[in-house]
């Protein structure tokens, strides 16, 4: 605050303690008639009279209290100004001290959990640490894959056992840790339409679609052989190294139907996990891991 | 422009002006100890309070305190009934019927809450009480405190005072009772275990007992009560008032045996000022109704007693309306009244109709954030949804859940879930229809949950499903 400001809100607020305090003493007192009643001013309009009804002593007493309260909290604590206060309390370290607590609340809690593998939080009796990894999976994954988990478009079902990356324990954490960035280049000018098209048939009976254009599959082949098996394998059934998913099961991020696929074949697809070891603590990220992990192992 | 000539024709007055302070140092009451029937009723309806307030953390119902409000887990136990804070419109509700009795009793009887319930005097007649019996009644109080202090008196205002003490912090620990279980309360209390929260609380309220009850009293109904405002808007001619009987009591005075009353055009107030200190407000009700009263009925039983003391009729300070002192009848049945009480009696029978009705069970559905719907095939289309299931009675129940709305809509997830005693789960459910049943892209559909024990404990939900934009 410059040096303006800080004097310009002092100022205000001294003047306003000040001024009540003035007022109140100004209307302290009044005037009456020395021949009036006791329980009359004296004064007399039209037939009225204006009653003496004094208000107690302690009521006048609670302003100049609350006047005196106002002066000591301004000493205390930060409120003219520029000036800190004697007690140096600012709302940053009094949210320092607030997280500092939580974490010598919470800490031991998490310890408990970081030891554990997500395998082993599955095997936990009470399930504690699985229902920790829900909540912190709501605050932080929902949005995206769903309160159940089951993704959406674009966004990978988690409750399946099909992996982009893999579904080991580790892998999951990894993921969520550093994120993933996929890739799928756009082969549209590379193919031409009638390429994509032709790949679309082929794509599409990997994964056991009948009812195709035969000449198409067999104009296609060669290409994907060529183009496509470096990162999908020769197979069609993917890598996970490199997050290039199956093309012979019937998941499919994007969309199942014809046009999406060719879409996908003409324009490539960039898919986008966020990093999160900069936004969850090591000890969370186990305990999410561990949920995420436990949603397509419920058996064990 | 011409000014127009004015004059200050302000009469002057010769009479001389003072300045005078328009806050005055409080007076001191002291309260003259009497008896009577109205003094009687009174202690039976204040032992009822302090019985209530005492008596009922004590109260035990299926094994739990019969009446604790747990705010740390946010349930309110009242017998078999567990209110959560969803249901505080019932509270709301409550008050609203509380107000209007009150509203009732002051047309019908005045202030009848002031001197006979309001905890104010209850509690403040019982240190008057201590007080007396420590320190002596009101003139050897009054002379006591003019003199110097001595080593008797001073014993005898350390008696007051820990009598004041004890009877602060046992309302504290019944108060606190309320909250924290008491039967855990007062032992931890009397073994010096409190918690931070019980100690301050208690500290709190034992406080504001002793601060009311000993030091402010009457100063709370004048100064600071709402009540003591309001009420006069509701007095009409034919309410219940404590007053005087003017036409009867004047001339007053003091007067001999030997001389004629009537001689001496006396009326019947011998001006014995007893009806002024017994009063706990400190005010002369022979100066008419005033807003300081709290209709407790002491002056009537002071008047009383010196009536039938001196061989005149009793009832010169009585109960009576205003009609009646001006020599008319008193209408009690009267329209205000009638339409009060019909007020107040649909209101309780709407909400005893609302608490019996009341199904344990709260449902609240959120759509899943981010995303409408889920296309998992070309033909069927997802939508997801966060059930949040409240049981609310105090048994473990299993509850089935269904959705109706599209023909053949399916719930994915399992239609079963376990909630246990009092407790809130939070259920993801996923939705899912085939895109020829959808006929709109926006669908109301009903979500229902049954206890399968008891499937009269149920509660239906209204949401919506969305479909793609192709679905017209």
């Amino acid at each position: 605050m410059s040096p303006f400001w800080s004097a310009w809100i002092s100022i205000i607020t001294l003047a306003v303690i000040f001024g009540c305090s003035a007022l109140l003493l100004m209307t302290r007192k009044s005037e009456k008639f020395k021949d009036a009643t006791e329980a009359t001013t004296g004064h007399v309009f039209d037939g009225i009279e204006e009653l003496d009804n004094p208000l107690p002593m302690w009521w006048f007493q609670l302003f100049v209290g609350t006047v005196i309260f106002g002066l000591i909290y301004l000493v205390l604590y930060p409120g003219l100004g520029n000036y800190k206060g004697v007690l140096g309390w600012t709302s940053v370290n009094q949210w320092e001290e607030e997280i500092q607590h939580a974490d010598n609340v919470y800490a031991p809690l998490f310890a408990r959990y970081a030891a554990l593998s997500a395998e082993d939080l599955l095997k936990d009796e009470n399930r504690a640490g699985l229902l920790m990894g829900q909540r912190l999976y709501s605050n932080s994954c929902s949005v995206c894959h769903g309160t159940a988990a089951t993704g959406a478009y674009g966004f990978p079902n988690l409750t399946d056992t099909d992996w982009l990356y893999g579904g080991s324990a580790e892998t999951i954490k990894e993921t969520i840790a550093n994120g993933r960035t996929g890739s799928m280049p756009a082969w549209g000018s590379v193919l031409g339409e009638s390429g994509v098209r032709d790949m679309t048939s082929y794509v599409l009976s990997l994964s056991g679609t009948t009812d195709l254009d035969a000449e198409a599959i067999a104009r296609a082949k060669p290409k994907f052989q060529a183009l496509c098996i470096a990162c999908h394998g020769s197979d069609g059934t993917g890598t996970q190294a490199l997050g290039a998913p199956n093309l012979t099961d019937k998941v499919w991020l994007y969309g199942s139907t014809y046009e999406k696929i060719a879409h996908t074949i003409r324009t490539g697809r960039a898919g986008s996990m966020p990093a999160h070891k900069d936004l969850l603590s090591e000890n969370k990220i186990n305990l999410i891991a561990g949920y995420v992990y436990s949603l397509s192992n419920k058996d064990k | 422009m011409k000014k127009i000539p004015v004059s200050d024709i302000t009469p002057k007055s010769d009479r001389e002006v003072e300045t005078y302070d328009l806050y005055a140092k409080r007076i001191h009451i002291y309260v003259k100890f009497y008896q009577g029937i109205f003094k009687n009723f009174r202690i039976v309806s204040g032992a009822i309070m302090l019985l209530l307030f005492y008596g009922s953390p004590w109260l035990q119902w299926n094994n739990h305190q019969a009446i604790l409000f747990d705010l740390p887990n946010r349930q309110f136990h009242v017998f078999n009934a567990t209110f959560w804070p969803q249901d505080f419109m019932l509270l709301s509700g409550l008050m609203i019927i509380l107000a209007f009795v009150l509203f009732v009793v002051t047309v019908f009887a005045g202030r009848l809450w002031c001197g006979y319930a309001c905890p104010q005097f209850v509690w403040t007649w019982l240190f008057i009480w201590a007080e007396r019996i420590t320190e002596g009644d009101r003139s050897q109080r009054m002379a006591q405190d003019k003199q110097a202090i001595t080593a008797s008196l001073l014993l005898r205002k350390i008696v007051k005072h820990s009598i004041w003490f004890i009877l602060a912090i046992s309302t504290a620990l019944a108060f606190v009772g309320y909250f924290t279980p008491i039967r855990e309360l007062a032992p931890s209390f009397i073994n010096f275990q409190l918690g931070p929260w019980e100690f301050w609380w208690i500290g709190f309220i034992a406080l504001a007992t002793y601060g009311n009850a000993g030091w402010l009293r009457e100063q709370v109904c004048i100064y600071m009560c709402p009540y003591a405002r309001f009420q006069s808007v509701m007095f009409d001619s034919d309410t219940l008032i404590i007053s005087y009987d003017e036409k009867r009591g004047e001339n007053r005075g003091k007067r001999s045996r030997k001389t004629s009353v009537k001689a001496e055009g006396l009326g019947d107030c011998i001006d014995c000022n007893h009806c002024v200190n017994v009063c706990p407000t400190g005010i002369d009700i022979r100066d008419g109704l005033q807003v300081e009263c709290v209709a407790c009925g002491a002056c009537v039983d002071a008047c009383d007693d010196i009536m039938s003391r001196i061989g005149y009729e009793k009832g010169l300070i009585k109960y009576t309306t205003e009609n009646q002192l001006n020599g008319g009848e008193t209408k009690i049945i009267r329209p205000k009244l009638i339409a009060y009480l019909l007020i107040v009696t649909a209101m309780l029978g709407y909400f005893g109709y609302i608490i019996f009705a009341r199904v344990p069970i709260e449902v609240d559905v959120h759509r899943d954030r981010g995303q409408l719907f889920i296309e998992v095939s070309d033909e069927i289309i997802e939508n997801s949804y966060m059930l949040k299931i409240a049981n609310k009675s105090n048994f473990d129940l299993q509850y089935s859940l269904s959705v109706t709305g599209i023909e053949g809509m399916k719930l994915i997830t399992k239609a079963s879930v376990f909630v246990g005693a009092g407790k809130l789960v939070d259920y993801p459910i996923q939705v899912q229809a085939h895109v020829d049943d959808i006929q709109r892209r926006n669908t109301h559909i009903l979500i229902k949950v049954v206890a399968q024990s008891a499937p009269e404990i149920h509660s239906e939900i209204e949401s919506r499903f969305i479909a793609p934009a192709y679905i017209q």
